[in-house]
């Protein structure tokens, strides 16, 4: 297995996505998730928020030539994003769109640990913290978003803000242990004590 | 100290605490389907890892699966390719895949308990949200990503934090026409579609101790649209009768032995919880949900609500909804026209459910302009209904009886919605696009509401039916 990657920092250009309770079925339609890879799917990201019907823009932020850029990208959301299906392709498809982190108010669960499960920091600020940060980058794309996950603080154009990451979450990122299936095995025996101790396990 | 059935079991299958916070927690019971397992064993090769507990994950194939023909290879590509390599996989790696030959094969949720395979005590995982639908059997289970499949095949353990828990009591009877559907709307509605992010629930009071098994899953299911991740109804005598002479059940002694287990990890009276909401059932109605997510519902005498109505922070959601809906609030929510009716997923497409839409179903024809289809959720079901004669009732009617799938709940079948079609669904989400069309549009309610609007041709109050 490859070593540990510890993620201390993330850069990159901002793409502002806004609204609240935006679900995993518009961050990637149920009907991509048919490939046996989720290799493809960057491109299919908000797939009919982008498109009209006829396979034309709709003039999506993320085809704005405003916030057009290349390398890696930071999304910056509001409320409860990524609620609904459980699909590993939304974070997948956002991760291969480019987007390496995620600053927002609110979060749903399993979209959250399918970030981190795949070293993607998610940080969230208050809604005034979200609001100056969406309102900074809207006014001028042009600049780097910096998120440092070890100083918890997100930077942009010269002004520095505060966010949240809960502790345990931060020193995943930071030890690399997010990888959590090289964490989980390494306890094989303790497993096998517990798997005994379980009387489901060994037929009652 | 009286303690949960989530703490018991939880500690039970509590292998250590990782300096995460998290806790490496034994997964009893994994379950496998064909959209979210295939990166999962790609990601084991690719590690070269193994699967050390194959008999502790069962496999079947639900979501992609044709409902109107058996044949092979299926006429969609990418869905034969998915197919092959789930039995790929399952052969790769000696797991138990039940498959349409297996004469088990159904949606993973419903097969899981008819089969006897999810019992009480256990922590189950699946890569799909609505794996909190076996806690009605008061057990752990969960949704997890694709990674986390990865890590229980790899390991048999998930690394994830305890959740704090919150017991919701419904209170009183519930009148005639109002199932656990509706109470399950009802619950989220009044506790927000985020309203348990960050808590398992525990379901208790009268109305779900009067609940069969089949009713108690409908409402685990829907657990994960209002945010909680799993919820649970503590194991009594109609969960033990329910597992008992199961396939996959304990028999004979080792049964007794399983009762007495099962009865010990019950929450005790006394027990405190991290919060109580209490609901009276007694006064609640069919619900039928107007706009983009499941809490965005209404009794069947509403009317559809102003952004107004709303906190400033819900607004844009409504103005969205009505938007996608195409709705003029104050419109009533009875009366809507609808094109498609959908009875089935496993939210509602158990035995129980079918013989109830066929109690309706009965009473008169679908509505020339409808199309109406019956997706039972296994090959048991299906064959139980055949038994009791429903398929012929169903067609009678002008309804569609189809082979056992997930169907029209996500469609990732040929199962879908045209343009902006207007769906009466038993299914769980109503999210835009979720039913195959981007215009789709999805009204949530009872499997009997749903009998009803086919007939109707609109949605009705199926209480003036009964
Ligand atoms: S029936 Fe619908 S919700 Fe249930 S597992 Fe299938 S797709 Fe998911």
């Amino acid at each position: 297995m490859s070593d540990l990657i510890p993620v201390k920092e993330v850069k990159g250009r901002p793409i502002p996505l806004r609204g609240n309770d935006i679900d995993t079925d518009r961050i990637i339609p149920a009907r991509f998730m048919k490939a046996v890879t989720f290799d493809g799917l960057g491109q299919l990201a908000f797939y009919d928020e982008r498109h009209n019907a006829d396979g034309s823009l709709k003039g999506h932020v993320m085809d704005d030539p405003r916030f057009l850029a290349k390398g890696d990208r930071i999304a910056v959301v509001n409320k409860n994003f990524g609620c609904g299906s459980s699909r590993e392709h939304a974070p997948q498809a956002l991760l291969r769109w480019g987007i390496k982190a995620l600053i927002g108010e609110t979060f749903a669960d399993i979209f959250y640990g399918n970030c981190i499960a795949n070293g993607m920091p998610v940080v969230t600020g208050d809604t005034a913290t979200v609001d100056k940060i969406l309102a900074a980058i809207e006014k001028d794309p042009a600049h780097d978003l910096q998120l440092d996950v070890e100083a918890r603080t997100v930077t942009y154009n010269g002004e520095t803000f505060s966010i949240e990451i809960p502790d345990g979450v931060r020193k995943q990122l930071l030890d690399g242990t997010w990888d959590a299936t090289r964490v989980l095995l390494s306890a094989a025996e303790d497993v096998k004590k517990i798997a005994d101790s379980i009387p489901y396990v060994s037929g009652f | 100290m009286a303690s949960t059935l989530f703490d018991k079991v939880w500690q039970a299958h509590a292998v250590r605490e990782l300096p995460s916070g998290q806790t490496q927690l034994f997964i009893g019971l994994h379950l496998v389907h064909e959209v979210t397992s295939p990166q999962a064993f790609q990601m084991l090769r690719e590690d070269s890892l193994g699967v050390p507990y194959p008999e502790r994950t069962l496999a079947t194939v639900d979501h992609i699966i044709p409902t109107d023909t058996d044949s092979r290879p299926f006429a969609d590509e990418q869905a034969e390719g998915m197919m092959s390599a789930i039995e790929k996989n399952c052969k790769e790696f000696g797991i138990r895949l039940l498959d349409r030959k297996s004469g088990s094969q159904g949606i993973v949720h419903v097969i899981g308990p008819e089969l006897g395979i999810t019992q009480p005590g256990m922590t189950i995982a699946c890569g799909d949200s609505h794996t909190s639908t076996h806690g009605a059997f008061g057990s752990i289970a969960f949704g997890v990503g694709t990674s986390q499949v990865r890590d229980v095949l790899a390991s048999q353990c998930l690394a994830i934090v305890k959740p704090k828990l919150r017991r919701v009591e419904v209170t009183g009877v519930l009148p005639k026409g109002v199932y656990a559907k509706d109470v399950t709307l009802q619950v989220i509605r009044e506790l927000g579609v985020n309203g348990g992010v960050g808590y398992a629930y525990e379901y208790a009071g009268e109305v779900f101790d009067a609940m069969t098994m089949e009713e108690r899953m409908t409402v685990c299911n829907m657990s994960i649209e209002g945010g909680a991740r799993c919820g649970y109804i503590n194991p009594d005598q109609t969960t033990f009768e329910y597992v008992s002479g199961r396939k996959f059940a304990p028999e004979g002694d080792a049964l007794k032995r399983a009762i007495t287990w099962w009865k010990s990890v019950a929450s005790e009276p006394g027990a405190s919880y991290d919060d109580v909401a209490t609901l009276d059932g007694s006064s609640m109605a069919p619900v039928v949900t107007w706009g983009i997510n499941p809490g965005q519902a209404l009794r069947i005498d509403e009317k559809i609500p102003a952004a107004a109505d709303f906190a400033t922070d819900d607004r844009q959601t409504v103005e969205d909804a009505h938007a996608y809906m195409g709705w003029k609030p104050g419109t009533a929510i009875a009366g809507t026209k609808i094109d498609v009716a959908f009875i089935g997923s496993c939210t509602n497409g158990r035995i129980s459910d079918l013989r109830e839409a066929a109690r309706i179903a009965k009473l008169g024809k679908v509505k020339s302009h409808v199309k109406a289809l019956v997706v039972p959720g296994s090959q048991d079901v299906a064959r139980q209904a055949e038994a009791e004669g429903l398929p012929e009732v169903f067609r009678a009617a002008g309804f569609e009886w189809r082979l056992p799938g997930c169907s029209m709940c996500l469609a990732m079948n040929p199962d879908k919605l045209v343009g902006n079609e207007v769906c009466a669904s038993s299914s769980n989400r109503n999210f835009k696009g979720r039913q195959g069309s981007p215009s789709g549009r999805t009204l949530l309610m009872s499997p009997a509401m749903v009998a009803a609007a086919a007939i109707e041709g609109a949605v009705s109050d199926v209480r003036e039916m009964l």
